[in-house]
């Protein structure tokens, strides 16, 4: 983990999202897919946290987000310019496995910013597979040409239907693996929303496959050390609270104990 | 000539007056990565009880402006998960090590403190009394005086490690407070902890946090905390730990003019984790600007 002082490269629109190009010496070289920076937003004197946003793309000496303004911080951040100084602290949490059996097909599963951490993630698993992206409309699809250009089968939903399928991209992923090839073993990795990677982790957990899911909370410190961002977690010795920031983002879908609705009481054992 | 930035405090000895406040900094590990630990003046661990305790249910930190109200609800791994998790590390710094405490009964809190006492590598014991976020325990001490008492006496009376209640600032006097801690064997007093707060999102008509309230953080309480540090300076001789919405050294310094004799930064290391050190350079620069031979002649230096 590096506290790095650096500067914007460049900022492009990509329909309702922004990429961030910075200029990184430590923090890039060492990022693995599905970790993250914590990136303080220049100017922004009234606001104490730093913003957690996945790193899209990593090189020698520069990294790029790929982030969707939202609200304050990240709303301000499309202020920002070439030749801005921006602090980040990165690169933080644990990220995906990328090691692979070789007789396992990759699955990415991806709602809105999640393919910024799995577009790195399929320049480095050892085999191609296919992605399943969903957003608002076909504005927001993002990276078709750069997964395909690295040999991935992109699918596209659309809840608008402008662009592939009409509606969630789960129903996507349900129609494929009904027709899928029964001798192909799929291994899942999804970002996006809760309501998607719970989808995703049934579908793995009752197919008896793996499925790696990073998850988002809000997060103070984005180190370990607040205990903002808990997650519970399914452990050999009982219910546990995991930090997102620290021992996450990602979870296999077995780990993670999903909030029921209604539920009130949060216990953990310890 | 270089300032003395050294000090004594609580009968602790510290190379400087800043530390870093509890909840704030984990267990110090989580910052070792990118903060030299040895350059602190000492580091408080997050609140620690008799048992493992979960804390709140999620959402339990919103920031807002200037600061941040969190209600994390105290989740920790209980004394003897603390001392086993954590103690090795910490005891190979060579920054002294306070313990935040906290009990929901007088008999838990000295209960913990008896369990510490021999401890190699506690150096003294914060007596967390001002947590707003849990219901029994916490806030419930810290804004009755009698109450108050009843932790500090049964705490002294199980420890020889020296003790610092920690101040709620949602009382109608804190000198009240600060001549408590005096009179029941207290060797120092820290304040102020955060300040119940509460955040509604107005979209879902729910309030932001799990726990409906929490505790405000951060440069929006700075004023209100040098305010009861001046107050408490002049109620009590013991010395005093000021915090509360620290971010540079400025901050730090009206705290010291106020009479604390050190300081604790807590919010301000999530955005920058360079602020306490930050802070130390500054102070000492602001000594060696003014004439000042060390921090301890500026404690209380205010001009009326
Ligand atoms: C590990 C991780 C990786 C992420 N990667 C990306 C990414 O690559 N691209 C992207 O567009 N977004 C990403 N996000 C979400 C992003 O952090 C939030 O959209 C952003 O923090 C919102 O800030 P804001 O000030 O604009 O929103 P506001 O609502 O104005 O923020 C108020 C507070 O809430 C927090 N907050 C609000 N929404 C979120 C959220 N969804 N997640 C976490 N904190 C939130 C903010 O940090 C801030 O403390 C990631 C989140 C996490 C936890
Ligand atoms: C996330 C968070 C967790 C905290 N946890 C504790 C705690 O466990 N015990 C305690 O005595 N104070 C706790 N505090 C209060 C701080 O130690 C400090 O008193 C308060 O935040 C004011 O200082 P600041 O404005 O510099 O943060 C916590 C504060 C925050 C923001
Ligand atoms: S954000 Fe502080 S522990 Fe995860």
């Amino acid at each position: 983990m590096h506290l790095e002082n650096t500067c914007v490269l460049s900022q492009k629109a990509l329909g309702n999202y922004r990429v961030l190009e910075l200029a990184s010496e430590r923090i890039a070289p060492a990022v693995r897919p599905g970790q993250f920076v914590h990136l303080r937003v220049p100017r922004l004197a009234d606001a104490v946290l730093r913003r957690p946003l996945s790193v899209f793309r990593a090189e020698a000496d520069r990294l790029a987000l790929l982030y969707k303004p939202i609200g304050y911080g990240t709303g301000a951040l499309t202020r920002v310019q070439a030749g801005d100084a921006v602090s980040l602290l990165g690169p933080l949490g644990n990220g995906f496995p990328v090691a692979l059996p070789p007789d396992r097909m990759p699955v990415l599963v991806a709602g809105g910013y999640g393919v910024a951490p799995l577009f790195l993630l399929a320049r480095e698993l050892p085999q191609r597979g296919i992605v399943f992206a969903g957003t608002a409309s076909a504005k927001d699809i993002l990276c078709r040409e750069d997964f395909e250009a690295l040999g991935w089968d992109y699918r596209a939903a659309t809840e608008d239907g402008t662009l592939g399928r009409q509606g969630l991209v789960t129903a996507l992923l349900d129609d494929w693996m009904r027709n899928r090839p029964s001798n192909l073993m799929p291994e899942f990795y999804a970002c996006g929303p809760d309501g998607m990677l719970r989808a995703v982790g049934e579908r793995a957990v009752v197919g008896g496959w793996r499925a790696w899911l990073s998850l988002d909370r809000h997060m103070g410190c984005g180190v370990g050390a607040c205990l903002a961002c808990v997650q519970r977690l399914r452990r050999p010795e009982g219910i546990v609270w995991g930090r997102v920031c620290r021992d996450g983002p990602v979870f296999e879908a077995r780990e993670i104990v999903w909030d029921e609705p209604g539920e009130t009481k949060k216990e953990v054992s310890r | 000539m270089k300032p003395d930035l050294a000090i004594e405090i609580a009968g602790i000895r510290m190379r400087n007056p800043v530390m870093v406040a509890s909840g704030t900094f984990g267990y110090a590990e989580e910052y070792a990565d990118v903060i030299d630990l040895s350059r602190l003046g000492a580091i408080v661990v997050k609140g620690i009880s008799l048992k493992p305790w979960s804390g709140n249910p999620i959402p339990r930190l919103v920031e807002v402006p200037g600061g941040l109200v969190n209600a994390i609800g105290l989740q920790n791994p209980g004394v003897e998960g603390f001392i086993h998790q954590h103690m090795p590390f910490l005891r190979t710094l060579d920054t002294p090590v306070l313990v935040n405490i906290w009990g929901r009964t007088a008999q838990e809190y000295a209960e913990t403190a008896a369990r510490l006492n021999d401890v190699e590598g506690v150096r003294g014991l914060e007596i967390n009394i001002s947590c707003p976020n849990i219901k029994e325990g916490g806030l419930a001490f810290g804004t009755n005086p009698s109450a108050a008492a009843d932790v500090i006496r049964a705490v002294r009376a199980r420890t020889r490690l020296p003790i610092i209640p920690k101040l709620s600032p949602n009382v109608s006097d804190i000198r009240v407070f600060a001549r408590v801690a005096a009179e029941h064997g207290a060797d120092a007093i820290s304040l102020i902890n955060s300040y119940p707060a509460m955040v509604i999102d107005v979209e879902r008509r729910r309030p932001a946090l799990a726990n409906v309230t929490g505790g405000l953080s951060g440069p929006a309480i700075h004023p209100i905390a040098v305010k009861l540090v001046y107050e408490a300076a002049q109620a009590t001789r013991l010395p005093i730990i000021g915090m509360g919405g620290i971010s540079t050294a400025r901050d730090a310094l009206e705290f010291i003019i106020a009479g604390a004799s050190a300081v604790a930064v807590g919010t301000a290391t999530f955005g920058d984790p360079m602020t306490a050190l930050n802070v130390i350079e500054g102070i000492e620069t602001y000594l060696s600007d003014h004439g000042f031979s060390s921090a301890s002649e500026l404690v209380g230096a205010l001009e009326q």
